[in-house]
């Protein structure tokens, strides 16, 4: 996977919409054959970053490379970059057929190798006998595998696919995941694929890239940022995250001891520094339950809330700070009423860890007293040099 | 699934609209019934006769205001629907810095009255020194209906998909071939319905071209309304059935080609 | 950079030739007619290029803003009897059933379609001395005389209303179909009566589509010379005729100019305040 070659490299894209920046800074590789997930909030610039790709938008700063070549300033015509639309974007006045055979029409290929090849494509999605159909008599599902098929019969270098799901219901949209990521693999096409969807993201994708703000939180395979989530951001938005504030109090052979408010774990050493402050972050479903204090465990709570949720069972436990814990536990597992005092405890080794965002904050603060120092300084200059 | 809420309308609102219909087609009924009158003088009815159907086409002076009135209502349309799709067009994708400006002036034709118009083309040809004929008619035309064009076709524009657009770039059209290929397609609807509008509006006209039009170039409402006080023979009654009936025929067959082209 | 070269060609093509076309026949025109309304009149019909208020100043002799009083008395009357009969019709078609309503209003529109001096004919064949009305009414005994109904205020009255209808109701029957029937339904399910409802919910919400339906019917008013000369004997002047009359027969200019630019100002100020309450495109 690593050797493989870089198909998009992105370097320092930044995209400002009437002076707010959307994009902030983008660094981006993009690798042969890969299905890459930018994940993110409404609003968080994947939608931009992809139509910056496509060419339907100019970056304002920053490169744009497809295999190596400078692409900015190049129109979606000239890129051999194809895109599925959010709402499938299906030409209303042709059929299923001309739709599929556009791209080749426009490269002026053979009438009767055009028609070969949508042969081929409209199997591939599974049309048969819908070739002469208009898109208006489709059902939402067919109407995106039209716009896949439209789509990958011009073997793009990369198939960007903007929140393609989207407007599905919740049982076609599980089809349509499983159908395109074997289309992925069959193919060997590289995926770009927006979504705002995490679950779809951990299910679908090679590796994924959580946005936020304009900027890239996090890029790893979907056991990295499910797993070890490196900012709190993260964390919280891809699974639901059980964060907890403390420092390092003690650090020998290997393993440290996790001081915070509800008092000492012993764990493994993970290169932290003495008095360092962290997040140590539990997973709903790692979290357990016990109405009798466990090991060194002494988290006390009270059970404030039980939700059935068809496969789990949440249980939200409020603690002595007011913190609110969710835990998930397997429908066998006893549950305990609203109102219960419970302990709750995990297994060390099925947590993970994040710094605090304290550095980046005070990072940002600098900057912002530099920024005034140097208008200060540019205002006394002009003041004090005499005009002529 | 509206329709539960809706309270059918009672007898006395029929009875109301038919009145209102009965007001709106009474003086229309008038002109086709006195087109198959036998006497000359448009009062009582005296006999069924076709004969002003034939001797319609002899009466050179009303068949020269009838070309004339066809050939300024096809070519202004032709120009208007051209001029006014493209604008539209462009004015829905593109961001440029008189754009709010040039809308306001789209709208001056639509909403101020027509009579203006037409005083402020008298005075102008007449400052350019052109004399009125079927050009300055044709001119005066176009500029009135070809906004009314670019509204009808932008608004359909605004309805559509942006993303259609750009699928077709994306799948290699350039501009042209996106506009011809998949734009065009798409709002000819509209564009028949602007069109239609623009030919009804120059067929009706009668205030700018009463100030546009030059000896010549005298199309048939502004004979008639040079004939309503004298009277009118009905041989006149017999080409405004014929029209009126032409009318239904373009308005019968553009729906149903538009409402193919919707359900395509 | 690259960008906007590439964008040049396409947009000057596409709107290029509209924005010249109405430069040159819209803009430059009525331009014209201002310079004109500040510049004095010659004997012979044209216009002296000397700078002059006059035309303006004689707006305001006693003659003409009688002028002005009755053409918007006239306008105002039309605006209030097409609202009146209006609201009521576009409120039936909107209420009608679906499959009914496209029908009815295709045959609201389809006079608009047919030739306006056709139908003004036809109202005249009907309302003359020796009209279809009189004749009737004379063979059955009704009356003696002839009524003279044309070429009086009523016909012109009539001749207007009748003329701008459709395009009165077409918006109030937008707006009224638009309004939710749900809004309707809690409205009287909180208690309101019918006529409560209609002053408070109804009326309100379709307010634009009546400010529409106004603009659509008060500035045409202004401005149709044809109906007062063809129904109303060109008894009355208005100010359409009084316009119509200084640029062909009285053969003054600037006092036409300025009697436009009055017009253009009345029209400017409607639609500004429309502008307010509802969207351009509705006017339409």
């Amino acid at each position: 996977m690593e050797d493989k070659k870089i198909i998009v490299r992105l370097r320092g894209v930044v995209k400002r919409f009437d002076g707010d920046v959307v994009v902030n800074h983008l660094d981006l590789d993009i690798r042969e054959g890969e299905f890459l997930t930018v994940l993110g909030p409404s609003g968080c610039g994947k939608t931009t970053t992809l139509r910056m790709l496509a060419g339907f938008e100019t970056p304002d700063e920053g490169t744009v490379e497809l295999e190596g070549k400078d692409v900015v300033g190049i129109p979606p015509n000239e890129r051999d970059v194809n895109t599925v639309f959010q709402n499938y974007a299906l030409f209303p006045h042709m059929t299923i057929e001309d739709n599929i055979a556009f791209g080749l029409v426009e490269k002026k290929v053979p009438k009767k190798e055009i028609r070969e090849r949508v042969q081929e494509m409209v199997k591939l999605v599974r049309l048969e006998g819908m070739e002469k159909r208009k898109p208006s008599q489709l059902s939402g599902g067919q109407k995106q595998r039209v716009a896949i098929a439209r789509a990958l019969i011009n073997n793009p270098k990369i198939l960007l696919l903007d929140e393609p799901l989207g407007a599905l219901d919740l049982k076609l949209r599980k089809q349509m995941q499983q159908e395109l990521k074997y289309l992925q693999k069959k193919l060997g096409i590289t995926f770009l694929y927006v979504t705002h969807d995490q679950e779809e993201a951990l299910l679908m994708s090679d590796r994924i890239v959580v946005m936020h703000d304009g900027r890239v939180e996090q890029i790893g395979t979907p056991e990295e940022v499910y797993n070890h989530p490196k900012t709190k951001y993260v964390a919280e938005f891809i699974g639901a995250s059980n964060l907890l504030e403390g420092y390092v109090t003690e650090i020998e052979g290997g393993r440290m001891t996790f001081s915070f408010e509800f008092g000492k774990i012993n764990l493994k050493s993970r290169g932290f520094k003495m008095e360092e402050m962290f997040y140590l972050c539990v997973r709903p479903e790692n979290l357990r339950m016990s109405q009798c204090p466990v090991e060194h465990f002494h988290i006390r709570g009270r059970v404030t809330e039980v939700v059935f949720a068809g496969s789990v069972n949440r249980t939200f436990v409020r603690l002595v700070n007011g913190q609110v814990l969710r835990a998930e536990s397997q429908p066998d597992v006893e549950i305990y009423p609203v109102g219960t005092l419970v302990y709750v405890y995990w297994n060390p080794d099925k947590c993970s860890f994040l710094h605090t965002q304290e550095d980046q904050i005070y990072d940002v603060i600098e900057e912002e007293i530099d920024k005034t120092l140097e208008e200060e300084a540019n205002v006394s200059i002009d003041d004090v040099l005499p005009s002529e | 699934m509206k329709k539960r809420f809706r309270s059918q309308p009672g007898p006395l609102a029929v009875f109301y609209a038919i009145l209102v219909y009965i007001f709106l087609y009474l003086p229309v009924a008038v002109v086709i019934v006195f087109s198959f009158n036998t006497s000359e003088r448009n009062i009582v009815f005296q006999g069924f006769t076709l004969s002003w159907y034939k001797t319609m086409f002899s009466n050179s002076e009303l068949m020269w205001a009838f070309r004339n009135t066809l050939i300024v209502a096809a070519v202004s349309t032709a120009v208007s629907t051209v001029l006014g799709t493209l604008c539209a067009v462009g004015m829905q994708r593109f961001e440029f810095k008189l754009k709010k400006a040039f809308n306001s002036a789209l709208y001056i034709p639509i909403v101020i009255p027509e009579l203006v118009f037409g005083v402020a083309f008298l005075a102008f040809f007449s400052l350019v020194h052109v004399d009125m004929s079927m050009a300055t008619l044709i001119i005066s035309h176009v500029t009135f209906s070809m906004p009314f064009v670019e509204v009808t076709v932008r608004s359909r524009l605004s309805g559509m998909d942006p993303s259609i657009r750009e699928a077709a770039m994306d799948l290699g059209a350039g501009e042209v071939h996106t506009f011809f290929r998949v734009i065009l397609p798409t709002i000819s609807p509209a564009v028949i319905s602007g069109a239609m509008l623009a030919l009804t509006l120059s067929l009706d006209d009668v205030v700018v071209s009463y100030f546009t039009a030059g000896p010549n170039s005298e199309t048939l409402p502004l004979m008639i309304m040079g004939m309503v006080k004298k009277g009118i023979s009905p041989d006149v009654n017999a080409l405004s059935t014929l029209m009126i009936l032409g009318t239904f025929f373009i308005l019968f067959f553009s729906t149903r080609i538009q409402r193919k082209l919707e359900n395509s | 950079m690259k960008k906007k070269n590439k964008e040049a060609l396409p947009r000057g093509f596409m709107i290029g030739p509209a924005m010249a076309w109405l430069a040159l026949f819209l803009l430059l025109p009525l331009g014209y007619i201002v310079v004109i309304s500040f510049l004095q009149k010659n004997a012979y019909g044209g216009v002296i290029l000397h700078f002059s208020l006059a035309s303006y100043r004689s707006l305001l002799h006693a003659a003409y803003l009688k002028v002005f009083a009755e053409s918007f008395l006239l306008a105002f009357e039309t605006t209030v009897l097409c609202l009146l009969v209006g609201y009521p019709m576009a409120y039936i078609i909107a209420k009608s059933p679906e499959h009914l309503r496209a029908v009815m209003v295709l045959f609201m529109m389809l006079p608009f379609w047919i030739n306006s001096m056709i139908r003004i004919y036809g109202w005249s064949t009907l309302l003359r001395n020796q009209g279809v009305i009189n004749w009737i009414l004379i063979h059955l005994g009704v009356i003696s005389q002839p009524l003279g109904m044309l070429y009086t205020d009523g016909t012109v009255l009539l001749g207007m209303v009748y003329d701008l209808l459709p395009f009165a109701v077409l918006p109030m029957y937008t707006s009224i179909e638009k309004l939710d029937p749900f809004l309707l339904e809690a409205a009287s399910d909180l208690g309101a009566g019918k006529m409560h409802t209609f002053l408070k919910v109804t009326l309100p919400l379709t307010s634009p589509g009546l400010f529409a339906a106004t603009i659509q019917t008060f500035i045409p008013a202004l401005g149709l010379f044809y109906i007062s000369d063809m129904m109303g004997g060109a008894k009355k002047m208005y100010i359409g005729n009084l316009i119509k009359n200084q640029f062909l027969s009285a053969r003054n200019w600037p006092l036409g100019a300025a009697l436009s630019i009055l017009l253009i100002a009345v029209t400017l100020f409607l639609v500004g305040l429309y502008s307010r309450v509802g969207k351009m495109e509705d006017i339409v």
